[in-house]
């Protein structure tokens, strides 16, 4: 199933098949080391929903949901 | 001198090596981008001197933030002898992406493989013999907190030192090798410095490069045409940052043996995280934290204790006079003292003593009234007044630490992000506004990892609204002689509401600066979050000694001197070679006097009649310190009339204000001015670092707030004591005021929409 990282629920895990963002946001998320085949698992969001924390390469990551709808992903069963 | 260059990722133990290396003493924290200066030292151990630099903490040489361009450009311009790329062997994954950009360059590199000790303790292998065999690098095995393998890491840098290096690119097995290959040699042919870095920054389409290398950007354009990858079609930046993970992935993960093989098992970190970011607890928690922090530092009734059990005073134990009570009494008096307030009342007894001591002595060898009052209202009277404070702000400032430290700060923006977006900045921008709690000038260098020009506008300008540790002797003293002269009860409310009304001001200009000159998108919020862990003491102490260092040096130089000013203005007047003058006709007086119909709509101008002007010149001079606030205060004091001197201030503004005859609402107007009003010369100065030219309106702006601010606490509280006809009037125009510009902005802006 193909959807966006902000779509995702807490605990699901997938593999970025593209990436919509553009100019800074794009640089940043690649630099994080956010590329197309990328491992990413929703670790939890925020007290208030936004932003969400993800486990990617073996780090944590923060990013806002508005980020993570530029990230499209395949859900990994 | 040979010149060694430390660069790495945020949190990857860099500042701590760079402490172990050369004894300096750079502060060290846990979240992503305290080091931010430009840190140098020398280490000595090796047959010549080397002088090492600590570059700002980066992810990636691309311009997102300003440290990242600062990096580059060193690397780049500076050509150091050899670059030390550390590396948190915790996670080679992301850190490994900075190295294939350094090896771009032409520069000798060598690989410090940091925290080997936790991955060991994790049971996990990494193997740098095979990973120093990939690169065709040095890798060398070191832990930086225990000092362990760094002098054999110097050897090695020495070492490579000593033959140049050729840039290599790791994208030689991708597809976009070619295309690179060829931009090289064109650039090789033009002699262009470094021609393998600039090829691939080229190719990416890097912003800074592409602004550099106008001249060869048609022929880049005409290599570009003839690509076109079959997943990635021309998106150059993808492509690039894909080769250098995949390099990474492939080559990499041979060299990593992890014993437990699911990478999302629970660790102690995850388990503390899970309390303190829970989706209910995780705000009241930080709320109950902050609370903490202030009730350990300001409490003079710790825990409700003493009022919770009726806990009899000194008077009614009995216990008798001597050195014995008067310790005990820093630390319990009825009530149990907070430990920030017992440090404060210790150092308060030793100064208190040391000032009678010293002035007994100058009065045994027969100086004369003027000398004597020039010693013990000059002098002794200011900088007492301000040392005592000095323990109680670094108790405040270590607080401040452990929670940066531990890695809770990174949280704190994640769990705010959410509110202040709301207000205009990113969560990221909340963590310098909350070490402007213990001291403006760290918190205003902070901003510089923030990637927005405008966010970091906006965080200068509204992080002297939090409250630092040089204002509250100014909060405590004035709230304290509140209390004490009107019988208002608890002064901690007070001083706590102010703390509120702070934040209030802050949120509200922010609001108001993005709505207005600061005008765009709000930032983007991406991320890392490192582990938590236990601070180390050691680190803590250097930072905490820096500190003190610093409270001690403003004391004897810009405070002593502008006390001594202030006691030779009060005391002269504008014909100085008449000797010693009455207050009133005092030079001091006379500047008061004609500022002073300034302040009459913030309570405590003209209407106070005489006197007034103390409270002016008083808010002049914390122009210069806040702490010289409560030094003015008391030197004043000194002069209206003898009183018991007193810890905090407090019974010599109680007997200003009975002189002056102001209200509760003037003096809590005049706290407000001084909380929101112009910073310290430091904070200004370091400010005009930040800003620029851009400072003049800044400090415009900190003018205006604080005489608003002042006005409206001044007539609202009025409202409530008197209940006359002005000041609901004032109050009522206000409030059409505030509402009338909300909704002109509202529709200017609707009307005229933000380009992107």
């Amino acid at each position: 199933m193909i959807k966006t990282l902000d779509q995702f629920t807490i605990g699901e895990s997938g593999v970025v098949k593209s990436m919509t963002a553009e100019g800074k946001i794009k640089r940043r998320l690649l630099d994080m080391g956010i590329t197309n085949g990328t491992k990413i698992y929703l670790r939890k969001k925020a007290p208030l929903g936004d932003p969400l924390e993800v486990t990617v390469r073996g780090y944590e990551l923060t990013l806002r949901k508005a980020e993570g709808a530029c990230i499209v992903m395949e859900v990994e069963k | 001198m040979k010149n060694f260059a430390l660069a790495g990722n945020p949190n990857c133990g860099k500042t701590t090596l760079f402490n172990a290396l050369t004894g300096s003493t750079a502060h060290v924290g846990n979240w992503p981008g305290v080091t931010v200066d430009k840190k140098e030292g020398v280490y000595k151990k090796l047959e010549e001197n080397v002088n090492v630099v600590d570059l700002p903490g980066i992810y990636s040489l691309s311009p997102y933030t300003p440290e990242e361009v600062v990096a580059r450009n060193y690397i780049l311009d500076e050509k150091p002898d050899c670059v030390i790329n550390i590396i948190d062997a915790t996670n080679l994954e992301r850190n490994l992406y900075l190295t294939t950009q350094i090896m771009e360059i032409d520069v000798p590199m060598v690989i410090a493989l940091n925290m080997m000790d936790a991955v060991e303790k994790a049971g996990d292998k990494i193997d740098a013999k095979d990973l120093e065999a990939r690169l065709g690098l040095p890798v060398i095995p070191i832990s930086a907190l225990r000092s362990e393998g760094i002098h054999e890491l110097m050897e090695r840098a020495y070492e490579s030192a000593k033959t140049p290096r050729a840039g290599v690119t790791v994208l030689e097995e991708s597809a976009i090798k070619h295309l690179v290959w060829d931009v090289k040699i064109a650039l090789s042919a033009q002699k262009v410095e470094n021609p393998v870095f600039h090829a691939v920054k080229l190719v990416e389409e890097d912003e800074l490069e592409v602004e550099a290398h106008k001249d060869i950007l048609h022929m880049v354009d005409e290599f570009k045409s003839t690509f076109d990858d079959e997943i990635f079609g021309t998106d150059f930046e993808s492509l690039i940052a894909d080769g250098r993970y995949k390099y990474i992935t492939k080559n990499f993960s041979p060299a990593l043996k992890r014993k437990n093989k699911n990478p999302l098992r629970m660790t102690t970190s995850d388990k503390v995280d899970r309390v303190l970011t829970h989706k209910i607890w995780g705000i009241p928690i930080f709320l109950a934290i902050l609370f903490a922090m202030f009730h350990l530092t300001f409490s003079e009734n710790f825990l409700g204790i003493g009022t919770l059990f009726s806990l009899p005073t000194l008077d009614e134990i009995g216990v008798g006079e001597g050195i014995g009570r008067d310790l005990l009494a820093c630390v319990y008096d009825g009530v149990i003292y907070s430990p920030g307030v017992i440090l404060f009342n210790l150092m308060d007894l030793l100064t208190a003593t040391l000032s009678g001591w010293i002035s007994g002595g100058v009065m045994s060898l027969g100086a004369s009234d003027w000398v004597m009052g020039f010693v013990s209202d000059g002098v002794l009277a200011g900088i007492s007044g301000v040392l005592s404070f000095v323990p109680q702000i670094v108790f405040l400032l270590l607080l401040l630490s452990i929670l940066e430290d531990t890695g809770y700060m990174a949280r704190v923006a994640f769990i705010l992000d959410r509110i202040c977006r709301k207000f205009g900045v990113s969560g990221r921008a909340f963590i310098p506004m909350i070490m402007g709690f213990g001291c403006s000038v760290p918190a205003m260098i902070n901003t510089r990892t923030l990637a927005d020009e405008k966010e970091k506008v906006m965080t200068i300008r509204a992080i002297p609204f939090f409250t630092c540790g040089a204002k509250v002797p100014v909060l405590t003293g004035v709230a304290g002689a509140i209390a004490m002269f009107f019988n208002t009860g608890n002064a901690d409310i007070i001083t706590y509401s102010m703390y509120v009304l702070g934040l209030v001001v802050a949120v509200v200009t922010i609001i108001a600066m993005h709505s207005t000159t600061q005008r765009g998108e709000i930032t983007p919020f991406i991320m890392e979050l490192p582990a938590y862990h236990l601070p180390s003491g050691r680190a803590l102490m250097i930072h905490l000694w820096d500190k003190v260092k610093h409270y001690v040096k403003k004391v004897f130089t810009i405070i002593l001197a502008s006390t001594i000013v202030i006691w030779f203005l009060s005391n002269f007047s504008w014909a100085f070679w008449n000797g010693l003058v009455a207050i009133e006709d005092s030079i001091l007086a006379s500047l008061g006097k004609l500022l002073q119909p300034i302040f009459t709509p913030l309570g405590f101008g003209s209407q106070l009649g005489g006197l007034g002007w103390m409270f002016v010149v008083a808010a002049i001079t914390g122009l210069i310190a806040k702490e010289n606030v409560i030094a003015t205060f008391a030197a004043l004091s000194a002069v209206l009339g003898s009183v018991v001197a007193s810890e905090s201030g407090v019974t010599e503004i109680a007997l200003i204000i009975a002189k002056t005859g102001i209200t509760i609402p003037g003096l809590l107007a005049f706290i407000v001015f001084n909380m929101t009003t112009i910073p310290c010369f430091a904070s200004v100065a370091t400010a005009k670092g930040e800003l620029g030219r851009r400072v003049w309106w800044t400090i415009l702006f900190w003018m205006v707030t604080s005489m608003c601010s002042g006005a409206v606490v001044y007539a609202f509280a009025t409202m409530f004591t008197e209940w006359s006809t002005w000041s609901i009037l004032v109050s009522v125009l206000f409030v059409i005021v505030a509402v009338l510009s909300v909704v002109l902005v509202r529709r200017y802006n609707k009307l005229h929409p933000k380009k992107r």
